[in-house]
């Protein structure tokens, strides 16, 4: 029992920063984000004696989805407060940025852009986004993301162009469209 | 810029995007909690090995069961009743501190006195108020035994109550408030905050206990 506990441990830690960042992106809240992260290691722990398969991240990355899934259908409410949250911060954010004049012209507008884009990711609907957090920041190949959304990877590759023009659009969109 | 292709969107998302690393202490309390989830596994197999020693119908296997349902439900007592655990070794520390005139082994009302104090004789520096003028006044601080470790136990007065406030880092930053408890007359009660569990006991009743507590809180930790 304590060895594979220890087996897991071994396996699953490295994998902490990915099913993080994933949680995070989902969720949009970093303290809610550590629970789930937390209650799906917990949930892999009991799952792992089971587990066949050769990459342990596709794996546990499902689980860390399904956990945030689950927490999203039963805190709707929430979920929109946080993202009322986020949109009014990130104007904050700008106001500040915009109002110190001692930052350099390139740091300023390299950290509206982030804004932008962190911004634009998380207006999307959670399926559109996973997909692309899972390609483009995590570097996942479609098989894998199909794995962790448990879907075809035929519907992975549908989803993130849906999910790119979707983002494109926002990105273009006059309302959170930067200085340039 | 229009990203117009897929390599250029995503080179753009790759390079503006958050990535979030997962921050300090996540790690740990994910090892506290996966050794915690181990337990109710351990049950379930004493359960087991008990039908099967019922099945042997033998009295000695059948006394080795209720030595080791025990011991198992000790153990397992023993975490499940962690925080009522704690409280009873605080008001024991408060007792002590009161029967044997050994209130302080720093016996100032200065926070630069007391707080430095510590240094060298813990591994951590807890945080220090002086809430005179809210009618707390710091009294001293000296070293106690908690939780299997060595705390600082920090002590104030109220009117003529004493009142001790044990303070060590927290085990986990999920750890429930537990709340204000009475026992044996004594009130005590616990909060967590920058990384420390703080327990306040003292025979001062349960609102005015309160009270100190969000002073203690809210006060700036110094």
């Amino acid at each position: 029992m304590i060895k594979q506990t220890q087996q897991f441990e071994r396996a699953a830690l490295p994998h902490l920063s990915a099913a993080y960042n994933l949680a995070r992106w989902l969720v949009r809240d970093e303290h809610i984000a550590q629970d789930m992260v937390q209650e799906a290691y917990i949930r892999a722990l009991k799952y792992f004696s089971g587990f066949r398969g050769e990459d342990i991240r596709p794996w546990i990355l499902s689980i860390v989805r399904n956990t945030c899934y689950t927490w999203l259908q039963g805190n709707k409410k929430v979920d929109e407060q946080l993202e009322f949250d986020e949109n009014r911060d990130s104007g904050a954010y700008e106001a500040a940025f915009g109002s110190s004049d001692n930052n350099p012209e390139a740091l300023l507008s390299s950290k509206q852009e982030s804004l932008r884009v962190n911004f634009a990711i998380s207006s999307l609907p959670p399926v559109f986004r996973e997909v692309l957090v899972l390609r483009e920041l995590e570097g996942m190949t479609y098989e894998e993301i199909a794995i962790v959304a448990a879907i075809p990877a035929g519907t992975v590759m549908s989803r993130l162009a849906r999910a790119r023009t979707m983002l494109r659009a926002e990105l273009n969109c006059p309302m959170i469209k930067g200085g340039q | 810029m229009n990203y117009h292709e897929d390599a250029e969107l995503g080179a753009h998302i790759k390079s503006r995007a958050s990535y979030y690393e997962a921050p300090q202490g996540l790690r740990d309390s994910i090892v506290l909690a996966l050794a915690e989830a181990e337990l109710p596994k351990a049950e379930h197999w004493t359960k087991r090995w008990l039908e099967w020693q019922r099945w042997m119908g033998m009295g000695v296997a059948f006394a080795c069961g209720i030595l080791l349902s025990v011991a198992v439900s000790y153990f397992h007592g023993d975490k499940t009743a962690q925080p009522n655990r704690i409280a009873a070794q605080v008001i024991g520390g408060h007792v002590r501190s009161l029967m044997l005139t050994h209130l302080s082994d720093v016996a100032s009302s200065d926070l630069q006195t007391v707080k430095p104090w510590f240094n060298g004789k813990l591994d951590y520096s807890p945080p220090v108020a002086d809430l005179a003028s809210d009618g707390f006044p710091l009294i001293g601080g000296r070293l106690d035994y908690m939780d299997e470790r060595p705390v600082a136990a920090l002590v104030y007065r109220h009117k003529l109550h004493t009142i001790n406030v044990f303070v060590w880092p927290a085990r986990s930053k999920y750890l429930p408030v537990y709340g204000t408890v009475t026992w044996h007359g004594y009130n005590v009660t616990s909060w967590q905050g920058d990384g420390m569990q703080f327990w306040a006991v003292s025979d001062i009743n349960t609102s005015e206990l309160q009270k100190f507590a969000e002073l203690l809180r809210d006060h700036p930790s110094t």
